[in-house]
C-alpha cells in the first residue's frame, strides 16, 4: 500500500481522493526532508558534508514543487489559491483581503482562474 | 470580481450549491472523451493557445533574402451555453428545499458535454481541431448484426496491435451500440461480458455523441490530449424579476499525437 495514513475506509474513497491523498502525503514527506536537511546542514561541522546536505535539501524542494504542481493541475481549489498567492506582491495577508473583496489592486496579481466545477480528468488509471 | 460574475446573481449559496452539484453530476456522467484521453490543465483563462512546436513556413516573405515562418499553435475554443432558471424556484433552497427543479441545468450540461465530445471524436475545423475518428487511418469495421460485436471488437483490437498500438483498450460506445451490448446475449451469455472478456473489465464507456457506432481506442497515454484552460464553470449573465440567466462555459482544445491509436466500428442504422 502506498500509504498507511488513510482516515476513512479505502472502499469509500474515489480514485481521485486516493490520488490526491498520495500527492499530499508525498508533499508532506518532501517538505519534512527539506527541514531535516536544513537542520543537519546547519549543525554539521564538516564543510563538505554541509555542502552535500544543502544540495540534497535543494533537490527535495524541487520534488516538493513538482508534487505541488500536480496538485494545482488536479485540484481547482489548490489552483485558485496558488493563482491568488504565488508571485503576489505586498503583504501576504493583504492579498487575502483583496482576493475576497474581489478588488485586486496593482500590488496583487489579478486572479484569472475562476472557480470551476472541478471536473478535470475522468480517465481511470489502470 | 472575476469573469464569471457569480456574485452578481440573485442566487443564495444554498441554491448555487445545488446548481453546481447537478451540473457536476451530469457532466461526469456524459463526458466520454475525458474518460479515455490524456488531460492537461486546468490552466485558467490566461491560456490562449497550445504550442505544437512546429512552424508554418512562408513561401515568400515581404523582404528579399529574409525567410519568415509563423509558429503553429492550437487556439483554445471557448464554448458557452445558457441556463435559464426561475428565481422563485431557486429561492426555495433558502427555505430548506433540497430538491430544486433543475431540469434546465441538466439539459445544458448534456448539451455542452456533447459539444466537447463532438470536438474530440468528430473534430471542430473552425478551431483547428481534428477528431479521433476522421484522423484514424484504419478502415472502419462494419458491424452487420448485434451478435457480430465480439468478433468486430477482436478484429479492431488486432488492427491496433498490428499498427504497433498497445493497450489497454477502451470501447467507446454510442447509444445504439451500448443498448445492444447491454440488452442482448449470445446463447444466454451477455454480449457485454464477452466484450469485457476481450478487453478487460471496465473497458466500456458510454458516449451519446457516437451515433455511428463505437470507437476502440488505446488508453496507454501519449496519443490524444485534451487541453483545458478554464474547466467547466457556471457564470452569471443577467436576470429580471422572474428569471435568472446563467451559462456553462469552458475553454479547451484537443490534439492528436498518434492518429493510429483508434479505429471506428460502424453500426448501420
Amino acid at each position: 500500500m502506498s500509504s498507511e495514513s488513510y482516515h476513512e475506509p479505502i472502499e469509500l474513497l474515489s480514485e481521485r481522493a486516493k490520488n490526491l491523498h498520495r500527492a499530499i502525503v508525498s508533499l508532506k514527506e518532501e517538505l519534512e526532508a527539506v527541514d531535516w536537511y536544513q537542520q543537519r546542514a546547519e549543525a554539521s561541522t564538516d564543510p563538505e558534508l554541509r555542502a552535500v546536505l544543502l544540495h540534497n535539501k535543494d533537490e527535495e524542494v524541487e520534488h516538493a514543487m513538482m508534487t505541488l504542481e500536480w496538485l494545482r493541475r488536479n485540484d481547482p481549489v489548490f489552483a485558485a489559491n496558488i493563482d491568488t498567492y504565488l508571485n503576489s506582491k505586498g503583504p501576504i495577508v493583504d492579498v487575502e483581503g483583496h482576493a475576497t473583496e474581489g478588488g485586486a489592486s496593482a500590488s496583487t496579481k489579478p486572479a484569472r482562474s475562476s472557480a470551476s466545477l472541478g471536473i478535470g480528468s475522468l480517465k481511470e488509471r489502470k | 470580481m472575476d469573469i464569471l460574475k457569480r456574485e452578481r446573481a440573485p442566487i443564495s449559496s444554498e441554491a448555487w450549491e445545488q446548481i453546481d452539484d447537478e451540473a457536476r453530476r451530469v457532466l461526469r456522467l456524459h463526458l466520454a472523451g475525458r474518460k479515455v484521453v490524456d488531460f492537461s490543465g486546468p490552466h485558467g483563462w490566461d491560456l490562449g493557445a497550445v504550442n505544437t512546436g512546429r512552424l508554418k513556413h512562408m513561401e515568400a516573405g515581404p523582404l528579399p533574402d529574409v525567410s519568415h515562418a509563423i509558429r503553429d499553435v492550437l487556439p483554445l475554443v471557448e464554448v458557452r451555453s445558457k441556463i435559464v432558471l426561475p428565481i422563485l424556484e431557486l429561492d426555495y433552497a433558502g427555505r430548506g428545499a433540497t430538491d430544486l427543479d433543475l431540469d434546465p441545468v441538466i439539459a445544458t450540461a448534456e448539451r455542452v458535454a456533447r459539444a466537447e465530445d463532438a470536438a474530440i471524436f468528430h473534430g471542430f475545423p473552425p478551431g483547428n481541431i481534428t477528431g479521433v475518428i476522421p484522423a484514424s487511418p484504419h478502415a472502419p469495421i462494419d458491424v452487420t448484426s448485434t451478435l457480430e460485436w465480439p468478433r468486430a471488437v477482436s478484429r479492431a483490437k488486432e488492427a491496433l496491435r498490428l499498427a504497433g498500438v498497445g493497450g489497454p483498450y477502451v470501447l467507446v460506445l454510442g447509444p445504439k451500440a451500448h443498448g445492444e451490448l447491454s440488452a442482448d446475449s449470445d446463447d444466454g451469455y451477455p454480449l457485454r461480458r464477452r466484450i469485457e472478456g476481450i478487453l478487460g473489465e471496465g473497458s466500456l464507456v458510454w458516449a451519446p455523441v457516437l451515433e455511428e457506432g463505437a470507437v476502440l481506442l488505446s488508453t496507454r497515454g501519449g496519443d490524444y490530449e485534451l487541453t483545458v484552460g478554464q474547466d467547466w464553470s457556471i457564470g452569471y449573465a443577467s436576470h429580471d424579476r422572474t428569471e435568472v440567466e446563467l451559462y456553462l462555459t469552458e475553454s479547451f482544445t484537443f490534439r492528436i499525437l498518434e492518429n493510429k491509436a483508434a479505429i471506428l466500428l460502424r453500426r448501420p442504422a
